[in-house]
This record gives C-alpha cells, structure tokens and sequence, in this order.
C-alpha cells in the first residue's frame, strides 16, 4: 500500500469535523488519510447551529460538543482513530501563513506542519454593520452590543440578556434574518423583551414574500418578539438604545448584531489562491485554484451560509481524499430554511417567489375574523370560510403539464398555489414545475412542511391532491361512519379476518346479538378491539332488521354473498369482487381520507353494491 | 389452586380483558358444544386442564405460531385425528386467537401432510416414498461420506425459532457433537439478532421482555418502532390502549391505524430513519428540560454509563435536521417526545421493523439510549423489549442452535462455558467445534468451493424466508446433499434430496418460552400419524447411526430438558429450576430460573430480581415490592418475571449508554431503482407462509402476493388497482397485484413476504449484513414497479404453487424472473464485505428470528 495521505484541515466548525469524520468513516484506521486539523478556538469542534439554544438555556455548551465520544479539548475525531496517528487535533492553535510551493502550513504557535493536500475549513465571520457607536474608538464591540457566532459572543449575549431582563429592559436585534430571528426567539424563551430591527419592508425578505412576512410578524408577536420592519439603525447609544432613521429611540439595554457573515479568506487571498465574491473559489471537486488546495463550507463559494451543504460537502471530499470515490462531485444541495424557534413552524425551500405563469391561479383565502383577533374563535367562521378554488387548481396544473415543453428553457409553465389564513397564523405558498416543487414557504402548517421537504430534497413528483400536499394534516377530520355506511367487503374484525357482509350473513342465520355473532363468524375474539364495532352492528341489524329470534334458521337471502359460514366461517373473501380486492381492507384505513377523487371507487362505500339491509330485510320476510 | 396460580388466572377485570373473555366462551360454545358450553368464565376449563394438562375438558397448550403463544386447549373432534381449538385465559392472550390460532388445527389432517418419508435418488429426479430406515441410513451414510472426504464442516444444520427448547438444543448438540461442525445457525438470526446484540452491550442480557407483557396495561405511553402487532400477533393490542401509543412506521398499518384512531399517534418516517428519529426525540426531550428531573439525573448518574457521549450524539439531531431526515414534522416529534418523557410509566418496545437493517443493532441501540435517558428500564412499570417474532424465537435463541452459542445463552468461545456444556455432554470441551458461519455467510456458502455441501434443514424454509432468495435456491441446489425435516412440502423440502416427515405442535410435548422469556408447556394432545417420527426421534435416529449412543441423544422430551436444564445451569439463560412439574403446575417461570440444587448463583443471582410464583404477575405487586423487590434471585425454583430492578447484568451492574450515528442503508433509491421497497407481514400468514397457505381458510383470505402503493406512484408506473405490477430490483423481480393505499408514502411500496416463487418478496431483498448482528437488510431496497402485461396469467402463478422444484423453474418464467439481466451477483454480493469470513462477530448471535421459519414450528 502507499504512503498514506497527509492532508492538513484549516478550520475545527462544524464542516471542517464533518470532514474528520467523514474520512474516519471510511478510514478507521488512517491507513489512507492521516488527517491534522488546526482549530483557532481553544475548545474543539462545536455545533454553532445551536448557538440560540445556548441564549434560549435548553443546552449547555457542552451539549454542543462536537468533538465526538472523546470529545474533550483535543477531541479526536468520531471514530478516527482517537487515539492513533490517523489524527492530531491541534486546538487554540491559528493558521497564519500558508506556503503553497512549499507545502506547509504556519501555525501562531511557530508549528509547520506539511501537507500533500491542505483543507480550507475557515468558515465565515459575523459582520458588523457600519452603524455609528456599535464599535469602540479601537475597534471592539461597544458596551452592550454582541454578535453570535461563537460560544465565546454566546456568553456575552447571555450575560447581556441577563442584565436587561433583570432590569426590566429590552433588547435589540439589529437584522431581521434566519439567525437573527432565532436568536430573537431564544431571547424571548430566556425571559427578555425583544424587538427586531429590520430595514426591509418585512422579515426574512430573502425567503419570504410580504404575504408571509406578515403572517410571520403575528407568530413573532404572539411568541414574545416585536418586528420593525422598514426600520434602519441610525446610531448605538450604549446606555441609552438604539436610534432609528426619523429620530425614534428604542430603549434597550443590549443590541445583538445579526446583520450576516462574511466568509473568511484571508488565508487564502494572503497566498494567492483565487477568491470570488461569495468565497474561495472552488469547483465541483470542492478543488481550489491549487489542485493541492481544497475549501468547503462556508469559507467557499459553493452554496455557503446553512449548514447542510457544508457537511454533504465534506462527504463528497472525504470521498476524494481516501479514494472511496474519487470522481465524487459536489452538486448543489437542494435549499432549504427551517426557522428553529419554539412555537412557529416556518419553512421556505427553493424559490418560492415565481408567479403563477399557467394562467389559472390558485389562490385560497381564509376568510377569518379579519385582522382582529386571534385565535379562531368560533372555529366554524373559519373553517367554513375557507374559499376552495380548487377547481383551478387542476386547471392550473393542466396547463403546466402541457407548457412542459417550454419548462426546461424559458421557465414559463410555474403552477403556483397560495393559502392566506393569517388569524391562525397560516400561509402557504407553493410552486411547481411540471411535477416537481420548486419553491415553496410553508408557515404554521408542520405536517406539510415535513412531507414537501422531503419531495423537494429528492426531486420526487408531488401528489396529485395538491390541496393535501399545501395543507397537510390541517384537512377537516373525516366524520365518522356508522356500520350502516360501511360496504359489506369491510373489515369489521381484522384479527379474524370478518367482513360486515359476514356479520350481516351470520345475523340473517340467526346469530342475534354481538356474543351470537362473536360465537359464528369470531369477530372480538382476537384482539377484542372490534368488540364496540360489533355492538353498534348488531344493534343497527336489530333496528333495521326486526325480525324476532324464533326465526333463526330461516332461509337467509344473502348467503349467496359468501362462501357459506359452516364452510368458511368468517371469511371476507367476496367471490363477486375478485381476489386480493376488499380482502383486508378496514373501512377505518380508507384511503380517501382527505384525497378526493383519487382514490379507487373499490375502496369507497358503495351503495350500489351494498344492497340495502331494509329492503333485503323486506325480502325476508 | 389458590396458593399459587395456575396458566390462566389472568384475567383480573383489567380493560379489555373481561370482554374478551366473556365472549370468548361463547365462541367457545360454537367451536364444540359439548365441551366447553357454559364455560363463559374461561378459566374454568383452565383450572381444570391446567395442572395436569390432559383431561376431559381437553388438552391445555399454546398455539403453533407466533411469539405470544396464546394459551388453547385442544380437544377431540368429530372424526378421528381432528382436534378442536378453544381458547383458553392467559395473562398473555387472555383468551383471545387470530384467525392463525383458530385454525391451527386444520393442518394436523391436511392431505397436503406428509407421512412417509421422501428421497430422491438422482439429482433432478423425482422424490419417492421410502421408509424410515433407509432414509436415515442414507443419510446418515453420506453425511458420513461428506466428512470423511471434505472434513466436519462440510456438513451444515439450519434450524428454527419454532423449534421447541428441546428441539433447539438436541439440534445444537446433534451438530456439535454426532456431526462435529461449527456449521449450525438458524433462521432467527434473520428476526431477533439486531435486537439481541443491542440489549446485551446495553444491558448485559437479552430477554425479549424484561417483563411480563402485562405491564403494558397500566403504561401511559407506549412507543411502537417497526412493529405491528395488529396483524402479527393480535392479541397484545389487547395490553395496549391505542390512546397511549406512539407507532413509528413508514406505513399506516393497522396498528398506526388503530393508534390514530384511539387519539395515540403515527410517526410515520422514511424507511431507514429509524436511528435518527430515536436521536431526534432524545434531542427534544433534552432541550425541552424533560430529562433534568432529578429522579432522571439520578437514575443516569447510578444505574448507567456513558449519558454525556450519547447526549452529544443526540445533540446533533435537532428537530429540523431530523425532520428533513424522516419526514417527521417537528411539531410531532415535540409532541412525542412530551407525552414519553411526561408519562410516569412509559415503555419503548422494537420490532423487525428498527431491526431488519444493515444497521440494526444501532437502530435499537438509539431507542435504548432514549429509553435509559428517560430512566424507563430496570424501572418497575417501564422498560425497554423487543417484540420477539417466532413461537419459540426466545428460547431457540438461547439453548445452542446459533453459530456462536451454547445452551443457556453462553458463548462458544467462552472456555468456562465449554467446559461446562463439554461435561454434560460427556465429550472432552477441545473436541467442541468453535464459531460457525451466521445464517447468510452459511446459506450464501452452501455448494461452493469452501462452503458445506450436505445440509440439514429443521423447521425452516430458507427458499422463501432468506433475503436475496434466487441466490439461496441456487445454494441449495448446488448441494450434494439437502436433507429437510418437515411436515409438509415446503419451498425448501420441493428441493431435498431426502424429506423426513415430522410431528407437529399438537402431537408432541416440550417447552416454548414465550417473548417475555416465560416458558410454557407444550402438550400433546394425539400420537403423531402413523409414519410421522418428532423431530427428536429424527436426531435420536440419526446421532445413532452417525456412532453416537441413544442415551446422549434421548427422544423423550422431558429427558431432554432435563438435561437442558444441567446445560444451562450458571448461564445467563438459565433453566436449572424449570422442571416439568413447577411447569405443569402452571408456575410462571421466568427464566433465569435456578434450581434447587444450586449453590451460589452468582451468575445470573444479581439480575434476577423478584419470583411471583403468580400466573399474572401485576405492576401493583411490583410497586408494592411483593413481587419484584425481594431478594434477589428469589426462592429457588422460582422466576423472574422482572429483570434489572435492582442491577444490569453487567459486572458493575450498570446499563450502557451506546453512542450511535444515523448511516444510510447499504442501498437507497437512484435513477434507476426509484423506490423504496419495504417487506413485511400479514395477519393470516405466518413466516414463509408453508404452513398457513395450506389453511383453507386463511389461504383463501389472503391468496396471493401484492404490492401496496401510493396511487400517484402506481398511475405513474400505469398501474391501475388490481393490476399485475413487476417489481424489479438489482437481485430480482416479483409479480404482484396492485393495491392501492393512499396511506402508502408515494416513495415506498410494501410486499408481504409470505408467498414463494414469482410472489416471493425475498427475491428483491438485500443480504446487506449488520457488521455486529449478521442481519440482513430485508426492510429496505432500492426498486422499480413496472406493468406487468401478459405477466400474470392467473392467481395461481402469485401463490406460485408447485412453481419450483420440478423442473418448471429452471427452463420456465420462474428462471427468467431471477432477472440475469441486473447482475444479481454484483450489488448484493459486493456489499458484504467480510461475508465470506467463516466466523461470526464475536458479538453477533445474540438474536433469533422471524422471517425466516418454515413449517415444523
């Protein structure tokens, strides 16, 4: 075998571990790789997307920890040898100079450390906005100003926090983004009041149209956080609060900083490497312009800023780097914003701000209360309000079916769908071509976000029923049927495979109550959990089917229905209707549930097939 | 009767169970007027049968199926050799039985039974009848000749989990000792090995239930991972209130169903996502301050190693993250999370579903750390168990038949417990073979170069059961010699050489232990047919001819476990005290269950907590400490119905926290291959189907194989309901009806796997192995669904009746349906890393199993 791979990670985040561990995976025993990774933090490797838990107080810093179960200060990689030479984590320790000719790398503790391939894990750093009094005369953070993107800004934040909450003060947050937006939220949990400063006509603008910016401003008010939008910071008056653009003050006793990251590159500029506007400047193969020289994360330009992309990308250059695949490419990782804040369930995939383009829009408007209240109050106004333009949603797709054609070249052919209920804090929007959803933000409606994300991640067509697909769960409940609305191919008792035609046979032969039934056709004698099922029947049969118990015996009109019980007894195999059809179908399993038209007319009470117990009934006597 | 109770004194007016009971014995009217009418009280027939186990009132035993073992009492029909079933009261089944249950009797006169032994002279020929003498000659003669030539390991033995205790353990000596291989395993490493692995590293011992599955009635949350016992054992949604249960499945199965219903609750993840749900749900327990009790901190910080490595596992699967993993929205998770962690008594309960996966052991390693973060086992009215699927799956587990063990759940490798099991066998403890080849490794071996070429197979149909099946039928036609104990012509037996024709449940006596790890009698209830041997009298006859005596090899069962019993004594399974007359006085032995005779138990003493000698063993007994909470070990003789309530089975007598990370499974969906496939069971059919697709009445309830699967997936694939669907993976194609199930995930299509030839599901599976358990991945593979025109010629071709074994499958469809055309060789093979290695993880075999059994369960 040859010499294992010495190959040097810049950067202990979240990517540049992912990457350790991504390597040990395939290469327990560093026989491939031998891996060194330089972390300027002097603790090991964290989980910085959970920084607002640390605000919020549901974690501790040590359940950030990266590190893997040895974690520690020199945490070893996850399953990469701790403990051998596969990997030598070097903590507190800072790249400072990188000699490309040479191949080695300059730590800020005098340490040269020679590569075969070097790994640019630098991540990005916050960005302070230009905003008078937020920066001391020698440059540092003001009083009562932080930023969060490390545990090191977390603790300052807290401690921020705690002093305005103790004072019965406000805090600040100065961007109306993602992050800025979760910490704001995490604030609230901690106990202080908070109000987010955004100079965009709404929050989150880069994801969210203005529909759903406001319905998002309802969720932040009722979870403990004030939006401003279309406000701009004119100064920081530590002490006092922030000055808006018009002369207003906002009292706060603190003012986080979310305002964006900057990717960091001055390794990489300082030795020459190529840099573009987003980042290293890297290509499918994750490779800079030095072939010796990879990036990753949010340090390179390839979709930097969510954590997702980073660590598929550490999957796809350990692939390289031990030669388990070494044509693995990087190609994008499908976009997705899930807003992590206890008690608003926001997500917004792709780009959700096409207009419909098919030409038969979909739009559904909940007519709520208004504006007015919260809370739906007498529920009925709502749900009943809700205006089904469904009709056009079929339309719409129609339309974008046939304009498939143009789809790949011009994008025309967008088949958008819309659900405004802002009383209850819902709205979706989704946007679909051909097939395929290409966008959508999803806001208050959690089953539906869960299902879309994962046809959205994979490239899946969506189903049909569009207005299950938006809503999700948040269908009305299908309202329960009696045993006179069940089919007689339904299973009334699974565990013994009896049909309701099977009851109704044994009751016309004379089994005249539930433990009758019970003792003919079995039903209740497994699990029991049809027991109630069995009664309600049995007292329907009694009410449609008076017919006093000195009749048992008497020719049974429906016997030919089924195979005959003495024979077959129980048996939910209905020769009329074909085999492997209605055999093990629970009328309570119907999948029309909340799918409309979809669903086979087989599975559906049928009445035409069923013939009436009265009138068969009738006909025994 | 009163002093201690006997089988059947459960019912205890619990919910649910009086009704049951009370309609149970009318439907015991209908089944036989005479015997049982007015016996609406059910346990008065039990009183009556149990304490001899024959008498008037009939024959108390426990049904043939599945690991619940519903209590039935036998009793004479209206012809000669027919027996009539009633159920009888039980804590378990408390008087309940599936369609399986009711119908069991129906086998015992099939005409599809054999009763004389069958042989083929030529390979390729037909089988004829011979009698017993030259068929165990021939036999035994060349598995003697096989030996001599290519050495002891050239002869294999392929058991069951529905074998009983008896049968297991002769089975294990038969191939230790008369055939001196180390090649024996058994299809339960195809069920119970994932979960078995896990709960000794967690625990230090598996035992399915640590408790008596009476507990779960009084549990507040009841958390369900890929199993649905709604279909497959249908009594136990009996002990569980559909309002308290947590179901996680890809599928709307019944049980999902049932737990929407009732208000519980559906997680309904991708397939594959089992492990990071269970990290995922510890993550949201963590930051939502449920797991900062101090009743939890303290039981983390006495009771368990490791929290703070699993903690920072969990920590990397927030809610988001792991919604966008498993399609679980976060609002459920929260929501789940709330009411387990909120719950005063909670339990966490595995099926094949978390288990049958290339990471298995992991997957259940994930839902003990939850379970252990939340302090539930070891607790009195919690736990952690596994739902353990075949009759006997825990005890054929225990007592020898597996690859890597010896009776009383001991190692091979173990020389303590060599020499111990050495002794009572008589032999010196070097002349006992080591570590075999686990179920796949021996199957995918048979015929080749370095692999057996004789091979006995007992109760168990391997040709349906094995994952990637076309390859094993081609293994087992590539032996010189195949040898199946039976009792009927199952897939496997259509291609001995020699089929030997054996007793079934009702016409022999021995002992099952049940998945609480209670073990029952087995009765007879009539001799065997004429020309119908146990399959005790099988081994005996054989042992005989392969030189070894009739006194090691006894066919009385009762001798046999007694010396079971010696062999286990000291191990952790152990039977010492299990003698046939505590068992047939209705004693409610939960093993480990020392004898009189032994001194110290130290072995297993520490573990074994508490011995009601009650039939129903309460949690108020529990909380009161009457039954649990005694010393130790308890009287001798007595069981142990609830394990851990004082240590874990470890030295130190703690739990394990074991540090777990989410993998992808060793094949996911492609351009190629779009679907998901996942594999699974009906109610009516049992295992590889060999038995209950030749009940009448349950074969005419589910004929045939199908396919479920989302509508949109279905009309995209140009399928319309009832359709003739091919389902195409890398190893194989299936034929299939369409079943339309809007419930189904549009990216997952389910097959049940109980039908053999063109409707086998196994054809598609991978053998993708769990590195640690030797489990293969049978609930997940990569797919296409095709139409299937012209295909399907008549249901017949889906129940695949007389398809293979005669010819028709070499030159007809059922060849071409192997699919050459994907190079089934390649993706399966290529993934199994060490799968040709001879020995098993030192840690595998801890397991048992479930997909896999045949017909002589």
């Amino acid at each position: 075998m040859s010499r294992a791979l010495d190959v040097v990670v810049v950067g202990y985040g979240m990517v540049g571990n992912r990457l350790i561990e991504e390597v040990g995976r395939r290469d327990p025993h560093g026989e491939r790789v031998r891996l060194t990774v330089l972390g300027a933090e002097p603790s090991g490797a964290y989980n910085r997307v959970l920084l607002p838990g640390l605000l919020a107080g549901s974690l501790t810093e040590d359940d950030l920890a990266l590190g893997g179960p040895a974690g520690g200060g020199h945490g070893a990689g996850h399953g990469h040898g701790a403990g051998t030479r596969a990997l030598t984590a070097r903590t507190g320790a800072r790249a400072v100079r990188i000699d490309r000719a040479a191949r080695f790398v300059t730590a800020d503790d005098g340490a040269q450390l020679p590569y075969d391939r070097l790994v640019l894990a630098t991540g990005a750093t916050a960005v302070v906005p230009p905003v008078p009094g937020v920066r001391d005369a020698d440059g540092a953070l003001a009083r009562g100003v932080g930023v969060l993107r490390t545990v090191v800004d977390a603790r300052r934040v807290r401690r921020l926090a705690d002093r305005a909450r103790a004072r019965g003060e406000r805090m600040v947050v100065l961007g109306g983004g993602v992050l800025g937006l979760e910490a704001a939220r995490a604030l609230a949990a901690r106990g202080v009041r908070v109000t987010v400063v955004h100079p965009a006509a709404h929050v989150m603008d880069r994801q969210l149209d203005a529909g759903a910016g406001r319905v998002l401003a309802r969720s932040l008010r009722r979870t403990g956080v004030e939006p401003r939008a279309g406000a701009t910071a004119a100064r920081w008056v530590p002490g006092e609060g922030l000055h808006l653009e018009g002369g207003e003050v906002l009292r706060a006793a603190g003012l986080l900083l979310c305002t964006g990251a900057r990717p960091d590159t001055a390794l990489a500029e300082a030795c020459g490497l190529a840099v573009a506007a987003e980042g290293i400047a890297v290509d499918d193969a994750l490779t800079t312009s030095d072939p010796a020289v990879h990036a990753l994360g949010d340090c390179a330009d390839a979709d930097p800023g969510l954590v997702q992309p980073g660590w598929e990308q550490a999957a796809v250059l350990a692939a390289r780097l031990t030669g388990d695949d070494p044509y693995a490419r990087y190609t994008g990782t499908p976009r997705v914003t899930r807003l992590k804040a206890a008690g608003i369930e926001l997500a917004c995939l792709g780009d959700p701000f096409t207009e419909d383009e098919s030409g038969a829009g979909a739009d559904v408007v909940a007519d709520g209360p208004g504006g007015v209240g919260d809370g739906p109050g007498g529920t009925g106004g709502g749900a009943g309000g809700v205006e089904d333009r469904a009709g056009g949603v079929g339309e719409g797709a129609g339309r974008a079916g046939a304009g498939d054609e143009g789809y790949g070249a011009g994008g025309t052919g967008a088949e958008v769908l819309r659900f405004e209920d802002p009383a209850r804090e819902r709205y979706a929007k989704l946007v679909l071509r051909g097939d395929r959803v290409t966008g959508a933000i999803l806001l208050g409606l959690p089953d539906a976000a869960a299902g879309l994300i994962q046809l959205h991640d994979r490239g899946a067509p969506a189903p049909s029923d569009r207005l299950a697909l938006m809503l999700g769960r948040a269908l009305p409940p299908e309202s329960p049927t009696g045993p006179e609305a069940l089919p007689d191919h339904a299973l009334v008792c699974r565990c013994n495979s009896v049909t309701k035609g099977a009851l109704r046979t044994a009751w016309y032969e004379g089994a005249r109550s539930a433990p009758e039934l019970a003792s003919a056709t079995r039903a209740t004698t497994g699990c029991g959990g049809c027991a109630p099922a069995v009664e309600k029947l049995a007292a329907w049969l009694a009410e449609t089917d008076p017919v006093p118990p000195t009749t048992r015996g008497a020719q049974a009109p429906d016997v030919s229905r089924g195979p005959s019980p003495d024979v077959n007894r129980g048996l939910s195999r209905d020769p009329s209707r074909g085999l492997s059809r209605g055999l093990s179908r629970d009328p309570s399993r119907d999948p029309s549930r909340g799918l409309g038209p979809d669903v086979s007319p087989d599975l559906n009470p049928d009445p035409s097939q069923d013939p009436s117990p009265t009138s068969t009934s009738t006909a025994t006597r | 009767m009163s002093g201690h109770a006997v089988d059947g004194t459960a019912a205890d007016g619990r919910a649910g169970g009086g009704t049951a009971a009370g309609v149970m014995g009318v439907a015991g009217t209908a089944a036989d007027g005479t015997v049982t009418a007015g016996t609406a009280a059910g346990g008065m027939v039990t009183a009556r049968t149990s304490a001899g186990g024959t008498d008037a009132a009939g024959t108390a035993t426990h049904c043939p199926y599945c690991a619940l073992q519903c209590a039935m009492t036998l009793t004479p029909g209206a012809r000669p050799g027919v027996l009539e079933v009633t159920p009888r009261d039980f804590p378990t089944n408390r008087g309940g039985l599936c369609q399986k249950g009711w119908t069991s009797a129906s086998l015992l006169t099939s005409p599809e039974r054999l009763t004389a032994p069958l042989v083929r002279d030529t390979k390729g020929g037909p089988l004829r009848e011979a009698g017993w003498d030259e068929a165990l000659g021939l036999v035994a003669d060349r598995f003697a000749a096989v030996r001599a030539a290519r050495g002891a390991d050239a002869v294999a033995v392929f058991g069951s989990g529905g074998l009983t205790n008896e049968k297991a353990y002769l089975l294990g000596k038969f191939a230790r000792v008369a055939l001196g291989t180390s090649q024996i395993d058994y299809n339960g490493r195809f069920c119970m090995s994932s979960a078995a692995a896990a709960g000794n590293r967690a625990f230090g011992l598996d035992r399915g239930l640590p408790f008596p599955v009476t507990d779960l009635d009084a549990s507040h949350a009841v958390v369900l991972v890929g199993a649905n016992p709604a279909e497959t054992m249908p009594p136990l949604m009996g002990h569980l209130d559909p309002a308290r249960l947590i179901v996680v499945d890809p599928r709307r199965t019944a049980t999902a169903q049932a737990a929407l219903e009732g208000g519980g609750q559906h997680l309904r993840n991708a397939p594959g996502t089992d492990l990071a749900l269970a990290l995922g749900l510890l993550h949201v327990a963590l930051v939502d301050g449920h797991l900062g009790t101090t009743e939890r901190v303290a039981y983390r910080n006495t009771r368990t190693r490791g929290w703070d490595d699993v903690r920072r596992c969990a920590a990397r699967w927030w809610p988001e993250r792991t919604e966008r993993l498993t399609g679980v929205a976060v609002a459920d998770l929260r929501r789940a999370a709330g009411t387990l962690a909120r719950a005063s008594r909670a339990h966490i309960l595995t099926g094949r579903g978390a288990e049958q996966h290339s990471k298995g052991v992991d997957t259940v390693a994930a839902w003990i750390d939850l379970a252990l973060a939340l302090g539930l086992p070891g607790t009195p009215g919690s736990g952690y168990g596994c739902l353990t699927g075949q009759g006997n799956g825990q005890g054929g587990r225990e007592h020898g038949q597996k690859a890597d063990q010896l009776p009383g759940y001991r190692r091979i490798d173990d020389r303590a417990a060599r020499a111990h099991v050495a002794e009572v066998w008589g032999v010196a403890p070097e002349t006992l073979p080591g570590p075999g080849r686990g179920a796949w490794e021996l199957l995918d071996a048979l015929g080749t170069a370095h692999g057996p070429s004789a091979l006995l197979v007992m109760g168990s149909n391997p040709a349906v059961s094995a994952p990637r099946s076309r390859r094993v039928l081609d293994r087992l036609r590539a032996l010189d010699l195949l040898v199946v104990a039976d009792f009927v012509r199952s897939e496997t037996a259509e291609l001995a050489d020699v089929v030997l024709p054996v007793a079934q449940w009702a016409e022999e006596s021995g002992t099952m232990t049940n998945l609480e790890g209670r073990i029952l009698r087995r009765r007879r209830a009539q001799p065997p047919p004429p020309g119908v041997r146990t399959d005790l009298e099988v081994l005996r006859g054989l042992a005989v001819r392969l030189g070894r005596t009739e006194a090691e090899f006894p066919d009385d069962p009762d001798a046999v476990l007694d010396e079971l019993r010696r062999a286990s004594r000291g191990g952790p399974a152990d039977y010492s005290g299990a003698d046939t007359a505590r068992l047939d006085a209705g004693h409610a032995l939960y093993w480990p269950v020392r004898g009189d005779a032994v001194t110290g138990g130290a072995v297993t003493g520490g573990v074994a907590t508490g011995g009601a000698l009650t039939g129903d063993v309460t949690i108020e007994d529990a909380d009161t400490g009457s039954a649990a909470t005694g010393a130790t070990g308890g009287e001798p003789g007595a069981g142990t119905p609830r394990l851990f309530l004082d240590r874990f089975a470890h030295p130190d007598g703690r739990a394990r926290f074991m540090p777990v990370e989410h993998r992808e499974a060793a094949e996911v969906p492609d351009a190629e291959y779009p679907l998901y496939a996942t594999t699974g069971r009906q109610l009516q059919h049992y295992q590889s189907g060999a038995q209950t697709r030749r009940v009448p009445e349950l074969a005419a309830a589910a004929p045939a194989a199908y396919v479920e699967v989302h509508p949109d997936t279905a009309r995209g694939a140009g399928l319309a309901d009832g359709d003739p669907a091919r389902i195409v993976s890398r190893r194989g194609s299936v034929l299939a009806r369409t079943r339309y199930d809007a419930t189904m995930r549009a990216d997952t299509l389910f097959l049940p796997f109980h039908f053999p030839g063109e409707g086998a599901a196994n054809a598609l599976t991978n053998p993708a192995l769990d590195p640690v358990s030797g489990m293969p991945e049978f609930k997940l593979c990569a797919v296409r669904l095709e139409r299937a025109d012209g295909d399907l010629r008549a249901d017949e071709d889906l129940r695949g009746d007389g398809w293979v074994g005669d010819g028709r499958a070499e030159g007809g469809r059922a060849g071409g349906a192997g699919d050459g055309s994907t190079g089934g060789g390649s993706a399966g093979g290529g993934r199994l890393g060490d799968g040709r290695s001879a020995g098993v993880h030192p840690d595998r075999g801890l397991d048992r199993g479930l997909p896999g059994s045949g017909a002589a369960a």
